[in-house]
C-alpha cells in the first residue's frame, strides 16, 4: 500500500474515531494524546515485508482483518475452574485479570499490597485523570509503529506504581485472557518504580482456541536508581491469535532489569523487547525461549540500549523449532559513546527438530566506546547425537531422549525465572508440548 | 553370553574392525588391551548400538539372538551396559532425572514395578555412598562440568544402579587418582557374580591388580591378536605390544 492509500484506508474505516471513546476520552490531554498516536499510526499504517524491522515479520493477513477497534462489549467472563487450571495459585501472586483487554474486578485478587505500592487498572486512572506522566504517551516512547496503534487504542492494563524503597515480596500477575472470536486487544502496563524499590511483575497471555485475537500490546518501565525488576512475559496465545508486543525499559542508575520472555504459543508472536541503560552501572539481563510447531512464527526483536558507563548486560535466547515453524531473533546491543567498560554478552542457540523448521538469528553489535567487552553467539543445529545415543545406551527410548534433551535445552532458560511455581507452570506448558512428556513430568 | 564372530565394523567408509571373535560366559571377566586406535572403542560401541558405524560382515548374538536387530535402548534393556570412554554431556538434565528415567525402562522390561521418588532416592544414596560421590551431584545436570574422574565414577555409579548382565567398561580407569580408581575397582568388583560378564577395556595393569581378569585379550589394527590368562597382561606391562604383533606376522607369514 502506498502512503496515501494507508492513510485514506484508516480514515474510511472511521478508525479515527475510536480513540473518542475510549477510557480517559474526557481528559483534554488523553484524547489528544491518542488522536495524535492514531495520526502517526495512519501516516504509516501497517509494516510491509520492506520495512528492514518487518522483514521477517509477514502482517499481511492481520492486515486485512475486517476491524481493529477495540472490543468495547464486556464479554462472557471465563469460568472459575478454566482460571484456576491456568494461573498461579492466587494466594502466592497480586493478581489482576483482564478479559479482552478489560480489567475484572470480579476475577481479580490484588490481597494486601502494603505501604507504598499502588495497583490499579489503567482505564480507570485515565477517567479519573489520576496522576500519571503524559509523556509515557508521547512519540518518542515508540519503538515501532505498533506501539503508536496501542496509545490510540490502549482499552487497559496494569499501573504499577512503588514508592522508593519498596519492596513487593509477591509477584504481581497480570492475566490476560482472549476469548470470542476476532477480537482486538490493547493491553497498556505501565510499571514506576522508585529508588530501591523492587518487584517481579509477571503478565500471562492467554487465549481460547477459536479466539482468533489481534493482541497489540505495550509495557513501559521506568526504573529509577538502584530498582530491581524482573518483568516474565508468557504467551499462550490460542493457535490463531496475532499477538504483537513492545515491553520498553529505561534504566536509572545502578538499577536492574531482568526480562524473561516465553512464546509458547500463537499462530505468529512479536515481542520488541528493549531496555536503554540510561544511568551508570545498570545491569539488564534478557533471557528468552521460543517453542514452535504448525505454522507458528515467534520474534524477538531486542535492544540493549547502553548509554553510560560500566553497564552489563547479559542475553540468552533459546528456541526450538518443529514442524514449519519459523523463529526470528533479532538482537542488538548499542554501546553509546561514553559507555565505557561496558561489559555485555548475548547468546542465541536454536534446535531445529524438523526439515521445515527455519530460524534467522541476527546478533549486532554497535559498538562506539573504548574499553568495552561485548560478546556474542549464536547457533542453529540439531539434537546432538552422541547425547541421544549415550541416553538410548541405557534404555531410554529415542523419543524419550530426545524430548529430555529439549528440556534440558530450554531448561536452561526457564531455571532463570525467580518465581518457583511460574518455573514449575512453565516446565509443564513445555512438556506438555513434547512427545512422552508427561512421563518426563513425573521425574520432577 | 556373547558371541561375536568375524565382525567388520567402518566408519565413514573407514575399516576399523576388520574380523573380530570372541565368547564370553556369564560369570567371567575379561580384559580386552591394545595399543591407541587399534578399534577397542569401536568394538565397545558397536556391541552398543552406536549407529555411526556400519556392520559389513558378521554376527554378533547375545543370549541366543541376533543383537544386530535391536536398538541401543533394547540392548540397554536385555542387559548390556556400556561404560563410556568419553561420557556424555546432556546439558540441562539432572543425573537424578536421567537416572530415574534409565532404571524404570529397564525395570519395566524386566517386568519389575517402577520405582517411585523415594525408592530411587535410598537406591541411588547408597550406590552414592558405595562411590564415595556427594549427593549434590544428583540435582546437577549429566556430565556438565564434570571433571574427567567424577565422569567415570558417574559411569560406575550408573553401572551399579542399573545392574546389567553385560557391562563393558572402556577406560573406565583412566584419568581417576589412586584412591578414586580403588573405589571403582571395589564397584565393579562388587557387582561380579555367576550371572554377569565384564568386559574391561583398559591400558593399565593397575586397574588389573584390583579386578583379576580370567581372560585377556589383545586387540590391534582391529583384530585380536591373542588371548591369554592374566598372566598376558603382565607381559605387556612389561614388553609393550610389539612383540604380540610380530608373533601374529609370523603365524599369517
Ligand atoms: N569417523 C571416522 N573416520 C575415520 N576413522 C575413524 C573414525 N572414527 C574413528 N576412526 C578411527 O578408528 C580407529 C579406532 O578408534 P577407537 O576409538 O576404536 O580406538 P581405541 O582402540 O579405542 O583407541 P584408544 O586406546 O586411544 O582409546 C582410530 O584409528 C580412529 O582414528
Ligand atoms: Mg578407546
Amino acid at each position: 500500500m502506498e502512503t496515501m492509500n494507508v492513510q485514506e484506508h484508516w480514515q474510511n474505516m472511521a478508525l479515527d474515531q475510536v480513540p473518542l471513546a475510549l477510557a480517559g476520552h474526557e481528559v483534554p490531554w488523553v484524547r489528544e494524546a491518542r488522536l495524535a498516536a492514531f495520526e502517526r499510526f495512519a501516516a504509516r499504517g501497517f509494516p510491509t515485508r520492506r520495512d528492514e524491522a518487518w522483514k521477517y515479520t509477514d502482517l499481511s493477513i492481520l492486515a486485512k482483518r475486517a476491524s481493529f477497534a477495540p472490543d468495547n462489549i464486556p464479554p462472557d467472563a471465563p469460568s472459575e475452574a478454566a482460571l484456576n487450571a491456568w494461573m498461579l495459585s492466587r494466594q502466592n501472586v497480586h493478581l489482576m485479570v483482564f478479559v479482552n483487554g478489560h480489567y475484572s474486578p470480579e476475577l481479580s485478587y490484588p490481597r494486601n499490597l502494603g505501604p507504598g505500592v499502588q495497583l490499579e487498572s489503567l482505564a480507570g486512572m485515565l477517567d479519573e485523570n489520576a496522576q500519571l506522566p503524559p509523556e509515557l504517551f508521547d512519540a518518542v516512547h515508540e519503538h515501532t509503529v505498533l506501539d503508536a496503534l496501542n496509545t490510540a487504542f490502549t482499552t487497559d492494563g496494569a499501573v504499577l506504581r512503588l514508592a522508593p524503597g519498596t519492596r513487593l515480596k509477591t509477584p504481581v500477575y497480570l492475566l490476560y485472557i482472549a476469548s470470542g472470536y476476532g477480537v482486538s486487544i490493547y493491553p497498556r502496563n505501565i510499571i514506576l518504580a522508585g529508588e530501591g524499590a523492587e518487584a517481579t511483575v509477571i503478565e500471562h497471555y492467554m487465549g481460547t482456541l477459536d479466539a482468533h485475537n489481534f493482541t497489540d500490546a505495550v509495557t513501559q518501565l521506568e526504573l529509577a536508581s538502584g530498582v530491581t525488576i524482573d518483568h516474565c512475559k508468557l504467551v499462550q496465545e490460542g493457535s490463531a491469535a496475532f499477538h504483537i508486543a513492545g515491553v520498553h525499559a529505561r534504566q536509572k542508575a545502578g538499577s536492574r532489569f531482568v526480562s524473561h520472555s516465553f512464546a509458547l504459543g500463537g499462530k505468529l508472536v512479536r515481542n520488541d523487547i528493549t531496555s536503554s541503560l540510561d544511568g551508570p552501572d545498570c545491569d539488564c539481563r534478557m533471557n528468552g525461549l521460543y517453542l514452535l510447531n504448525g505454522r507458528q512464527q515467534a520474534d524477538h526483536h531486542t535492544c540493549i540500549d547502553h548509554q553510560a558507563p560500566r553497564g552489563t548486560s547479559r542475553e540468552c535466547y533459546r528456541g526450538v523449532l518443529d514442524g514449519a515453524s519459523r523463529g526470528v531473533f533479532d538482537g542488538k546491543v548499542i554501546v553509546r559513546p561514553g559507555a565505557e567498560k561496558t561489559d555485555a554478552h548475548q547468546s542465541n542457540r536454536n534446535l531445529l527438530l524438523s526439515r521445515q523448521a527455519e530460524v534467522d538469528t541476527k546478533p549486532q553489535l554497535e559498538i562506539y566506546a573504548d574499553e568495552v567487552k561485548c560478546t556474542h553467539g549464536a547457533t542453529v543445529g540439531q539434537l546432538d547425537e552422541d547425547s541421544l545415543f549415550y541416553m538410548q545406551s541405557r534404555g531410554i527410548d529415542a523419543e524419550t531422549a530426545r524430548s529430555l534433551l529439549v528440556y534440558g535445552f530450554l531448561n536452561d532458560v526457564i531455571e532463570r525465572v525467580p518465581v518457583s511455581e511460574l518455573r514449575s507452570r512453565i516446565v509443564d506448558m513445555v512438556l506438555d508440548r513434547l512427545p512422552q512428556g508427561e512421563s518426563i513430568k513425573e521425574l520432577l | 553370553m556373547l558371541s561375536i564372530r568375524n565382525l567388520h565394523a567402518s566408519r565413514d567408509g573407514k575399516e576399523i574392525l576388520r574380523g573380530i571373535d570372541l565368547d564370553i560366559q556369564a560369570g567371567e571377566v575379561h580384559a580386552i588391551m591394545g595399543p591407541n586406535g587399534s578399534g577397542k572403542s569401536t568394538l565397545a560401541q558397536v556391541i552398543a548400538g552406536q549407529p555411526g558405524y556400519q556392520i559389513t560382515e558378521g554376527e554378533v548374538a547375545y543370549l541366543g539372538q541376533d543383537l544386530m536387530e535391536l536398538s541401543p535402548e533394547e540392548r540397554a534393556r536385555e542387559g548390556i551396559f556400556l561404560g563410556f570412554q568419553y561420557p556424555v554431556e546432556i546439558p540441562g538434565v539432572s543425573i537424578a532425572m536421567f537416572l530415574k528415567t534409565s532404571l524404570n525402562a529397564i525395570r519395566r522390561q524386566q517386568g519389575l514395578p517402577e520405582v517411585d521418588a523415594m525408592e530411587f532416592l535410598s537406591l541411588v544414596r547408597e550406590k552414592m555412598k558405595l562411590m564415595q560421590m556427594n549427593e549434590a551431584f544428583l540435582t546437577r545436570a549429566v556430565n556438565e562440568g564434570f571433571s574427567g574422574g567424577e565422569k567415570k565414577r558417574n559411569e560406575v555409579l550408573q553401572l551399579a544402579m542399573l545392574e546389567p548382565r553385560l557391562a563393558i567398561l572402556d577406560e573406565t580407569d583412566s584419568g581417576l587418582d589412586i584412591d578414586a580408581l580403588e573405589v571403582v575397582a571395589n564397584g565393579i568388583n562388587g557387582l561380579r557374580s555367576a550371572g554377569r560378564a565384564i568386559v574391561l577395556v583398559t591400558h593399565y595393569q593397575r586397574l588389573l591388580n584390583y579386578i583379576k581378569p580370567d581372560v585377556v585379550h589383545v586387540l590391534a589394527q582391529g583384530r585380536i591378536l591373542k588371548s591369554g590368562g592374566p598372566e598376558l597382561a603382565l607381559e605387556l606391562e612389561q614388553r609393550g605390544y610389539g612383540w604380540v604383533e610380530q608373533e601374529s606376522k609370523a603365524v599369517a607369514a
